[in-house]
């Protein structure tokens, strides 16, 4: 339970949201037709005779919708229904060429299932929350109306028509803007994880229905909601939120009453308002479509959508906290996004294999790698970067020589930065322009020779029992040695000499 | 149970058909005997009967995802979806302006 | 010389492939006789253009020792519910004037492959909503019978009403009809021809102007079984563009025909002895089982209990998907626009609808909307696929016990055009032994049996198990071949 509240003038209210995702299904062709679902092709130059509603046109679904739509549903944990239906949901818009959308409302293909996110002390959620998912189901997509063509006219583009959409849907379980934008995060980590969807809200790929009501702190029954519609990114989300519950408690503490109404976020202001054209669109006369028959799917296809699954995000973040021994903080961090897990997953092994060691053993300096040092050079490089360079075997071997205590870390930075600037081999570096650490124990142990010499007094006082004494020799050693010896080498003949 | 001028004048509203008083005159009689009519359906004892769902059974196919696989079902030609618009624009169909 | 007209299907394609005349010649007969029989009012346009690039494809081919197809040089009527190529295609409505396709049907594209050509779109009750051919924007159908010694108009049934007048007229040899509660069958037991609404699925609809879609069906309508057989034939076949379109193989119905039915099993099914049917339809439905039994086959009685909830039960499901699949005449994409000074985008749609769809249309359409909207949903539609589950329970029950049924068609013959206009209801009724087979999927067939005495044809009706178009046609045939049906209406046009 989260503690957002809004502070009225006549009391604290408390919210709940619930959001409607529609996600759009990767695919090369649309959900009933054979055009083509890239984006941001010239104007109705991929919409089929089926597409435009011609006289006489008919839907023949797509497997592969129904595929992703399906393995989305399983990376959910949801209940997969072998027997599913398209229904039509009827009203009359300009970008909706039947006059009805084909979608599913009494048999969905994707039943309950969950989503889990996780505590985030400073962003407002206490505590690790389940958000319950009621359904997935596939629909069609509607056209894009242009408002600013023409002084008198829309203009419409039915491109984007017809092609496959997921309705996620959450239960009202969600209590603060924070949570909102977290299960956005998150759901879209995972269908990116799967490949269902690309995720890119600036696209319109994802856009979220935002239903929001709220209560006062201590109530049970459920105010009246409004519905803010194809809201397109985490942050508008959470705005949209933040502004609809608070117009909501201005509007009930003033004595009014909250419409059961479908709103409008304008990114501009960060406000929200009433969509007129879609005011009277609310008896939508679901039937079944009898242009086509019950979806029904057998094991051997089900199957194959479970065996195609990919490791998912918090399997993956448990592997790499519990057999890779990451931190938690280092654990999420690299499973959020699948290019970050992607990239520390190649170097893993790269590196693994350079040391001749388990992934286990070299998973933590990776990580770290990963995530501070390697960010930190390119960020401090500017353009001066050229990250074609930055190839996982150059890293590795860079991490090999400093787990071989060849370099130093401060060395495996400069090193790194060279390589990024000019694309040369770590080794080659490291020889060239000196930067390695000696080794050689001759030459430490002369360095010591002459130091417990010159300092007779303080070997005493040592021996005495002056433990602190033993950094006075190590620094006194690196300076001798130009701050290139290998620091645990210089410790153990230090521990010998010193008795 | 009949339908009120009131409700047609809905019904026709919600099927977007403009209705003119003259019209309602003879519609709505009409209207509520061919319910009364329909309605002797509400005698059949259906309990237990699973509404029709396919005519002959059969199997929902799927299909390829394949773009363009065949020009009657694929995307590509604008100038024939375009052909019969009442009014078509810069590639566009164009509508009296909406307010969203 | 052969006088072209009096030809059927197979006689054409016969004498063009045996040379006995070119398809040119034929071609011209029919599209002189067309041009004629303006006073029918059957056809919407005429294309004689196209019957003749056809019929020359044809000769040309034959000439050339190619082998033709199985209606090779055979002109026939396509009602204007099929979309055509190029060809103004308006299933008879305001809305759709002027509306030119590019693109073309499945059924009627396999039409042309099989070396048909079009002598133009038929006339017919508009969006196929209606059973007297009085719902079109283009004016009524006027029967080519009338009765004895009469000279009013009469009604040569609907939807397909174009079809049957051009067909009993012979003005075709055959045309295409669609049959959703009746549309084939009706009209072509009005007009004394024959017409067979085959198992649905079985014709694709990919390209056909929807009405109510689980229940529209494509088929022939023709003046012998056999044509019929020759012409289901080549509109048959699976379509991977329509999702309910059947993906089985389309026997050789012409070749398989056989009259002999020994050993078959004919149902007489109780129920349909209404009260409000002829006497006249009575006696020949008598008569025709006397003909089956003739052929060889046993007489049992059958039962369809739900038989009287049928009807009703059609008119919730037809209308329901027809307010839904007419949704898309709205003014934006093809067809009528009514923009009214000033008019939004919602008053378009509604000035549109309202100027683009006939009495008809309209009232069915908001029946439609009623049965589904919230709170009448599950007491109209959902019951209505309830019952229409047990009509088709009926069925199955019912060929247990038998191979076809017999039934009549129509309860009455045709009646003159403005009779029944002011009647919905009554109009309705028309389709009562009609729309059960409908319902329940299955191929019905309507073969000419008997006249009245004053003169107007009347068709018996065979309804068989679904897939089983043969044991249709067979019955149908022996019916067929004992009624010695040979009356032909007097011209007067
Ligand atoms: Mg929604
Ligand atoms: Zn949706």
């Amino acid at each position: 339970m989260s503690n957002y509240r809004i502070h009225g003038a006549t009391g604290e209210w408390e919210i709940v949201v619930g959001l409607e995702v529609h996600a759009q299904v990767t695919s090369n062709a649309k959900l009933f037709s054979g055009a083509s679902t890239a984006f941001g092709a010239e104007p109705n130059t991929q919409v089929s005779l089926v597409d435009a509603a011609m006289p006489g046109m008919l839907p023949v679904p797509n497997r592969e919708c129904i595929r992703q739509a399906v393995r989305t549903g399983m990376a959910i944990e949801a209940q997969i229904n072998k027997w599913s239906r398209f229904d039509r949901k009827n009203y009359f818009y300009a970008d909706l060429p039947q006059g009805y959308q084909i979608s599913q409302l009494y048999h969905p293909l994707v039943g309950k299932g969950a989503l889990h996110i996780e505590a985030d002390e400073k962003a407002g959620i206490p505590a690790d929350k389940v958000i319950g998912i009621e359904r997935i189901h596939v629909e069609q997509d509607a056209g894009k109306l242009m408002h600013d063509q023409h002084p008198t006219m829309s203009y419409v583009d039915l491109n984007r028509t017809g092609v496959a959409l997921m309705e996620i849907v959450s239960d009202p379980d969600m209590t603060s803007p924070a949570e909102a934008g977290a299960y956005v995060r998150k759901l879209r980590s995972i269908l990116r994880y799967v490949g269902s969807c690309d995720g890119n809200m600036e696209e319109g790929s994802m856009r979220a229905d935002v239903n929001v009501s709220v209560r006062r702190v201590g109530d049970t029954e459920l105010g009246t909601r409004t519905e803010t519609k194809n809201v397109n990114s985490v942050r508008f989300v959470m705005q949209t939120i933040e502004h609809e519950a608070q117009r909501q408690v201005d509007v009930l503490e003033d004595g009014g009453k909250i419409v059961q109404e479908t709103r409008l976020f304008d990114p501009g202001t960060g406000t929200t308002r009433s969509m007129r054209s879609k005011e009277d669109a609310h008896d939508y006369r679901y039937f079944p479509d009898p242009d086509l028959l019950p979806l029904e799917l057998d094991d051997e296809f089900l199957e194959a959508c479970r065996a195609s699954l990919p490791e998912l995000p918090d399997a993956k973040r448990r592997r790499y906290e519990n057999e890779l021994g990451l931190t938690p903080y280092n654990a999420r961090e690299l499973t959020a996004e699948v290019e970050t897990f992607a990239r520390f997953e190649t170097l893993l092994a790269e590196t693994a294999s350079a040391l001749g060691k388990p992934e286990a053993k070299v998973a933590t300096q990776v990580a770290n790698w990963s995530l501070s040092v390697a960010p930190g050079v390119v960020k401090s490089l500017g353009d001066e970067a050229d990250m074609a360079h930055a190839t996982a075997a150059r890293q590795a071997a860079i991490l090999k020589m400093q787990d071989a205590g060849e370099i130093s870390g401060g060395q495996a930075k400069e090193i790194y930065e060279i390589v990024l600037k000019t694309g040369r081999e770590p080794d080659e570096i490291a020889d060239t322009e000196g930067l390695k650490q000696v080794s050689d124990t001759g030459a430490i142990e002369a360095a010591i020779e002459q130091i417990i010499a010159a300092n007779g007094d303080k070997v005493e006082q040592y021996k005495a029992g002056k433990d602190k004494l033993f950094g006075f020799f190590v620094g006194q050693t690196m300076k001798v040695m130009q701050g290139k010896a290998n620091p645990a080498v210089v410790n153990q003949i230090l521990k010998d000499k010193l008795g | 149970m009949s339908v009120t001028r009131e409700e047609v004048a809905k019904i026709a509203s919600l099927a977007r058909i403009e209705m003119h008083e003259g019209d309602l005159d003879h519609l709505v009689p009409e209207f509520n005997k061919i319910l009364e009519w329909v309605e002797q359906l509400g005698e059949v004892d259906t309990s237990g009967v699973e509404p029709m769902t396919a005519v002959i059974e059969q199997k929902l196919r799927l299909r390829d995802d394949v773009i363009d696989a065949d020009p009657k079902t694929g995307g590509g030609r604008r100038d024939d979806v375009l052909a019969n618009a009442p009014v078509a624009e810069h590639g566009f169909y164009g509508v009296p302006k909406v307010i969203e | 010389m052969t006088e072209f007209t009096k030809l059927g299907v197979r006689e054409i394609r016969d004498g063009v492939a045996g040379g006995d005349f070119t398809a040119r010649e034929v071609a011209d007969s029919f599209n002189a006789a067309v041009e004629a029989a303006n006073a029918l009012n059957a056809f919407i346009v005429v294309t004689p253009e196209k019957a003749i690039d056809a019929a020359d494809a044809v000769d040309a081919a034959r000439a050339a020792g190619k082998d033709l197809g199985p209606m090779a040089g055979v002109p026939i009527g396509m009602k204007d519910l099929f979309c055509t190529d190029g060809v103004q295609t308006t299933a008879a409505s305001h809305m759709l004037e002027g509306f030119v396709p590019r693109y073309e049907s499945t059924v009627s594209q396999k039409l042309w492959d099989a070396g048909c050509g079009m002598l133009g779109k038929l006339n017919m009750d508009q969006f196929a909503m209606g059973s007297s051919n009085e719902t079109s924007h283009f004016g009524n159908v006027a029967s080519p019978w009338r009765k004895q010694g009469s000279n009013a108009a009469m009604s040569p049934g609907g939807s397909s009403g174009g079809s049957s007048a051009a067909v009993a007229a012979r003005i075709a040899p055959a045309a295409t009809g669609t049959d959703t509660g009746g549309s084939i069958r009706q009209p072509a037991a009005f007009t004394g021809i024959c017409g067979i609404k085959p198992t649905y699925g079985r014709c694709s609809r990919w390209g056909v102007v929807a009405f109510a879609s689980s229940l529209d069906q494509a088929g022939p309508m023709a003046r012998s079984v056999e044509d019929c057989a020759i012409m289901l034939g080549a509109m048959a076949g699976f379509d991977p563009k329509d999702s309910t379109s059947l993906d089985a193989p389309v026997p050789d119905w012409f070749g398989n025909l056989d009259a002999d039915l020994r050993g078959k099993k004919v149902g007489i099914p109780k129920e349909y002895r209404m009260e409000g049917t002829d006497q006249a339809i009575l006696d020949s439905w008598d008569q025709g089982a006397q003909w089956l039994r003739d052929a060889g086959a046993e007489i049992v009685e059958v039962s369809l209990p739900h038989t009287k909830y049928a009807l009703p039960a059609y008119y919730i499901v037809a209308p329901a998907e027809a307010s839904s699949n007419l949704a898309r005449y709205d003014g934006v994409r093809y067809g009528l626009r009514d923009l009214p000074e000033g008019a939004g985008l919602q008053d378009m749609y509604a000035a549109t609808r309202a100027e683009g769809f006939g009495d008809e249309v309209k009232r069915r359409v908001m029946l439609g909307t009623y049965v589904l909207s919230a709170g009448f949903y599950d007491a109209y539609y959902t019951q209505a696929m309830k019952v229409r589950t047990l009509v088709q329970r009926d069925f199955d029950a019912a060929f247990g016990e038998c191979d076809v049924i017999l039934a009549p068609t129509t309860p009455t013959a045709s009646f003159p055009l403005d009779s029944l206009n002011d009647d919905p209801l009554t109009m309705y009724l028309n389709d009562v032994y009609a729309v059960p087979a409908s319902l329940a999927g299955l191929p019905a067939m309507s073969v000419p049996a008997t006249m009245t005495e004053d003169g107007l044809p009347l068709g018996l009706q065979i309804v068989g198990r679904a897939m089983d178009e043969q044991g249709v046609l067979n019955a149908g045939l022996a019916i067929e071949q004992r009624a010695g049906f040979t009356a032909q209406p007097e011209k007067w046009w």
